[in-house]
C-alpha cells in the first residue's frame, strides 16, 4: 500500500461540527511500537472497509494509566484518567473501540467511577458486530485450513470474560483452530502484564513468554493469533528465541482478517 | 455411674463449645483490625455465588480427581454431623440411639453414615498418599515446609481416627444388640443398619458383653471428644475453611476480575490538583487539621481491608493458585498461596500481642519485608490466574497490588525501569520516551 491511510481525528470532526459513530482508542503501543502500529493500521483498514464512521484522538490521546496503576502508582493513574476523561467527555464520546485489552479493561472498568462512562469494546468484539451486521466480510482466503492457535490476553479473557469473539472471527476465516493446553479461563499469561513489559523479570529459571510460547508451539500451529499488542511482542520474542520465526508467525486477529481480504 | 457420665459429657461439651466460641471471637476481632469495606450490595448474586462455589464446590472439580474426593469428604462431613447430633443428645440424656424411633428411616440414615464414613476413610487415605508419597508439585513448595505440612497431615490423621472410631462404635453396638444386652437391645429389633461395621463383627463375636460395652463406650467417648477437640483445632489450622469458605465466597469480588479499585484517598487529592479554583495553600477545613494524611497502600495487615484478612483466614493452602501462577511456574519467588499464608501469620502474630497486652504494641515488624518480600511483589503480572483458580474465592492479587501501592506511593521504591516508564507516562503520556505530539505519526508512515 503506497498511499497513507486516512485517519480522521476528533478535532477535525469537531471543526466540521460532526460526531463519529465510534472513537478508536489507539493506545501507546498501537501508536509507537513498530510491531503494534501494523495492527493499528490493519484495524483502520478494516474500519474503512466496513464503512465505519470513526475518529481517533491523535495527539490528544494519552496513556490510560494502566501500567502505572498496576505497578502501584494510583496517583499517576488517576491523573492520567482525569486528563483523558476531560478530553473524552469534552468530545461527548459515547462509544470507544480499542485494539489493546489493557486500555479496554481500564476504560471499561476503571474510568466509570472517575466520571468516564462509555460503551467500550475490544476490537475483536467490534469486528464481530460488524460481521454480524453484514458490514464486514470475513472469509477464508489465504488462511483457509491453516492451523492456528489463539492466545487469550489476560485482560480480555479472565479479566473481562471475553473468550469467544476472537475465536468466532478465526472460525470465520475457516482456519483449523486448535487450543493450547492452557486456554480461556485457564490461559497462561504472556508475561507482560502488571508493568512487567517495562522491566526485567525477577530471578527465576525461565521467562514467562518462553513458557507460553512452548505451549503454543506444542500445538504445531503455523500461526499464533493474538489480540493484544503486548502479548504479540512477548510471543514474537518467544518464537524468535525458539528460532521458529521462519515457520511460525504471530499475528493479531485484525491482521489476519485484513490479510485474508487482501487489504 | 450413668449420671456421672452425663455430667462429664455436659462439661466436655460446654468447655469444647465455649473454647470454640472464644476462638471465633478472636478471629472476628483480628479480621476487624483491617479497614472496613462495603460488600453489602447485590446480595442475590452473592448468595448464588456462595451456593455455587462454596456449597456446590464448582471450582473444586476443575481438578476432577482431587475435586471428587473432596466432595466425598465434604458431603460425608456434613451428613455424619447429623449423627453427631444424636450422639450429643444421647450423651446429655443417657439415652441410646435416640433417633431410632424413626424406624426404617433411621436404618437408612445409619446405613448412609456408614457408607460415607467408609468413603471418607478411603478418600482421606488417598489424600494422605497424595501429600506424602506422590510428588505433587503444589504440595512440595517451600511455604509448606514445617507446620503447614504437619497441619495438613494432622487433619487427615484426625479424620481417619474419627471414622475408625465411628465404625468401631457401631460394630460393638451392633454386636451388643445382637447379644440382647440391656440398654442396647430393643424389643423392636435391630436399630440401625451396618453395611460396613458388620465386617468388624468377627472381632467382636467372642467378647463378653462387658468388654463390648467397654469398647463401645471408649469409641463413643473418643469419637465425640475428638470432634470437640477438632472443632477447637480449626482456629490454628487451614481447616478453618470449612466454616469461613461460606462467608468468604459471599463477600468475594463480583466485578470483572480486571477491575482494580480506585483509591478514594487519591481521588480527593487528584480532584484538588485538577481543580483550577482550588487553593493549594488553603488552610484545611474545620476539624481536618489534626487528621493524619491517609496512608497509601499497605505495608502491614492494618492497611488491608477486612475481606482481605478474611481471605487469609479462609485459605486452605491448597496451592491451586500457585500452580497456575506464571511467575511461580517460571521459578520466581512469588507464590500467591504464600502471600495468603504470610498475611494470616502476621495477623495471628498481631493477635497474639493483643491477647497478651490487651492492645497492639508495635513489635517492630510488618507484613512487608518481614513476611512478604519485594521481589515477590514485583514478579506479579496481575494476570488473575490465582483468583480464577481459588476454590474459595480468595483474591491474592488485591494484596499484591495494595502492597505495590505502598512501595510506590509511600516509599518511591519501584524497580528502576518501572520508575522510568512512569516518569515517561507523566511527561509524555506514554511509557516510552516518545513525544505525545508524535502520537499520530503512524498514520503517515507507509
Ligand atoms: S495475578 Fe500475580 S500472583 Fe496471581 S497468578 Fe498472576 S502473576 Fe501470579
Ligand atoms: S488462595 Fe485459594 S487457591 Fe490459593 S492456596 Fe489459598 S485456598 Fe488454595
Amino acid at each position: 500500500m503506497a498511499e497513507a491511510l486516512k485517519v480522521p481525528t476528533m478535532a477535525e470532526y469537531m471543526a466540521e461540527g460532526k460526531k463519529p459513530e465510534v472513537l478508536f482508542w489507539v493506545g501507546c503501543a498501537g501508536s509507537f511500537d513498530d510491531r503494534a502500529k501494523k495492527i493499528t493500521k490493519a484495524f483502520v483498514k478494516l474500519l474503512h472497509e466496513a464503512g465505519v464512521d470513526f475518529a481517533v484522538l491523535g495527539t490528544e490521546e494519552s496513556c490510560t494509566g494502566d501500567p502505572a496503576k498496576r505497578a502501584g502508582n494510583e496517583f499517576l493513574f488517576q491523573m492520567q484518567a482525569a486528563t483523558n476523561i476531560e478530553v473524552l467527555n469534552g468530545y461527548e464520546i459515547k462509544k470507544v473501540v480499542t485494539a489493546c485489552p489493557h486500555c479496554f479493561n481500564t476504560l471499561k472498568n476503571e474510568y466509570p467511577a472517575l466520571g468516564g462512562n462509555y460503551e467500550v469494546m475490544h476490537h475483536t468484539q467490534f469486528l464481530k458486530t460488524l460481521l454480524n451486521e453484514g458490514k464486514l466480510k470475513v472469509e477464508g482466503g489465504k488462511f483457509k485450513g491453516k492451523r492456528i492457535t489463539f492466545h487469550d490476553p489476560c485482560y480480555l479473557g479472565r479479566a473481562n470474560g471475553e473468550y469467544e469473539a476472537p475465536r468466532d472471527l478465526l472460525r470465520k476465516l475457516e482456519v483449523e483452530l486448535v487450543e493450547m493446553r492452557k486456554c480461556k479461563k485457564n490461559g497462561l499469561c504472556c508475561g507482560a502484564g502488571g508493568g512487567q513489559m517495562f522491566k526485567e523479570p525477577e530471578p527465576g529459571n525461565k521467562d514467562v513468554n518462553i513458557e507460553r510460547t512452548e505451549q503454543a508451539l506444542e500445538t504445531e500451529s503455523e500461526i499464533i493469533a493474538a489480540g493484544c499488542p503486548f502479548c504479540n511482542t512477548m510471543m514474537t520474542d518467544g518464537v524468535k528465541n525458539k528460532e521458529k520465526e521462519d515457520s511460525v508467525a504471530v499475528m493479531d486477529v485484525a491482521e489476519l482478517i485484513a490479510e485474508a481480504e487482501d487489504l | 455411674m450413668q449420671i456421672l457420665a452425663q455430667i462429664l459429657f455436659v462439661i466436655a461439651l460446654v468447655a469444647g463449645i465455649g473454647f470454640f466460641a472464644r476462638n471465633i471471637k478472636r478471629v472476628i476481632r483480628n479480621i476487624k483490625l483491617g479497614r472496613e469495606i462495603d460488600r453489602s450490595d447485590r446480595s442475590n448474586e452473592r448468595f448464588a455465588k456462595m451456593a455455587r462455589v462454596a456449597m456446590g464446590q464448582s471450582k473444586m472439580v476443575k481438578r476432577p480427581f482431587a475435586g471428587f474426593l473432596h466432595i466425598i469428604v465434604y458431603v460425608g462431613f456434613i451428613i455424619i454431623n447429623i449423627e453427631v447430633l444424636e450422639i450429643i443428645i444421647d450423651g446429655i440424656f443417657g439415652t441410646h440411639r435416640i433417633f431410632s424411633f424413626l424406624g426404617g428411616f433411621y436404618n437408612v440414615l445409619i446405613f448412609s453414615f456408614e457408607i460415607l464414613a467408609f468413603l471418607v476413610l478411603v478418600g482421606v487415605i488417598i489424600f494422605w498418599t497424595r501429600r506424602n508419597i506422590s510428588h505433587i508439585q503444589r504440595f512440595l513448595a517451600r511455604e509448606l515446609k514445617g507446620w503447614p505440612k504437619n497441619d495438613a497431615n494432622y487433619i487427615l490423621y484426625f479424620e481417619m481416627v474419627l471414622m475408625i472410631l465411628f465404625l468401631t462404635m457401631n460394630a460393638a453396638d451392633y454386636q451388643l444388640q445382637l447379644n440382647g444386652a440391656d440398654h442396647y437391645a430393643s424389643e423392636a429389633g435391630i436399630m440401625g443398619s451396618f453395611p460396613i461395621s458388620q465386617y468388624l463383627l468377627p472381632w467382636m463375636e467372642g467378647l463378653s458383653n462387658s468388654t463390648l460395652i467397654f469398647i463401645e463406650r471408649i469409641a463413643w467417648w473418643l469419637h465425640i471428644l475428638g470432634i470437640l477437640f477438632f472443632l477447637n483445632y480449626l482456629y490454628y489450622s487451614k481447616h478453618l475453611h470449612i466454616i469461613l469458605a461460606f462467608p468468604n465466597v459471599y463477600l468475594s469480588k463480583l466485578n470483572p476480575m480486571g477491575e482494580l479499585n480506585n483509591l478514594e484517598s487519591v481521588k480527593k487529592e487528584v480532584e484538588l490538583m485538577m481543580d483550577p479554583n482550588a487553593d493549594p495553600f488553603a488552610a484545611p477545613a474545620e476539624g481536618e487539621e489534626d487528621e493524619e494524611p491517609e496512608k497509601f497502600g499497605a505495608s502491614d495487615i492494618f492497611d488491608l481491608n477486612q475481606v482481605q484478612l478474611l481471605n487469609a483466614y479462609t485459605c486452605t493452602e491448597c496451592g491451586r493458585c500457585t500452580s497456575e501462577c506464571p511467575a511461580n511456574q517460571t521459578g520466581k519467588k512469588l507464590s500467591p498461596r504464600k502471600i495468603m499464608m504470610d498475611t494470616r501469620d502476621r495477623v495471628e502474630e498481631v493477635g497474639e500481642i493483643i491477647n497478651k497486652n490487651g492492645k497492639f504494641e508495635d513489635d517492630g515488624k510488618k507484613l512487608l519485608d518481614d513476611y512478604i518480600l519485594r521481589e515477590e511483589l514485583w514478579a506479579c503480572t496481575t494476570c488473575n490466574a490465582c483468583v480464577e483458580a481459588c476454590p474459595v474465592g480468595i483474591d491474592p492479587l488485591s494484596i499484591i497490588v495494595d502492597m505495590r501501592r505502598y512501595l510506590v506511593m509511600e516509599e518511591s521504591a519501584a524497580p528502576n525501569e518501572l520508575a522510568i516508564a512512569m516518569t515517561n507516562i507523566e511527561n509524555n503520556g506514554a511509557p516510552w520516551p516518545y513525544n505525545q505530539m508524535d502520537r499520530l505519526n503512524w498514520a503517515q508512515e507507509k
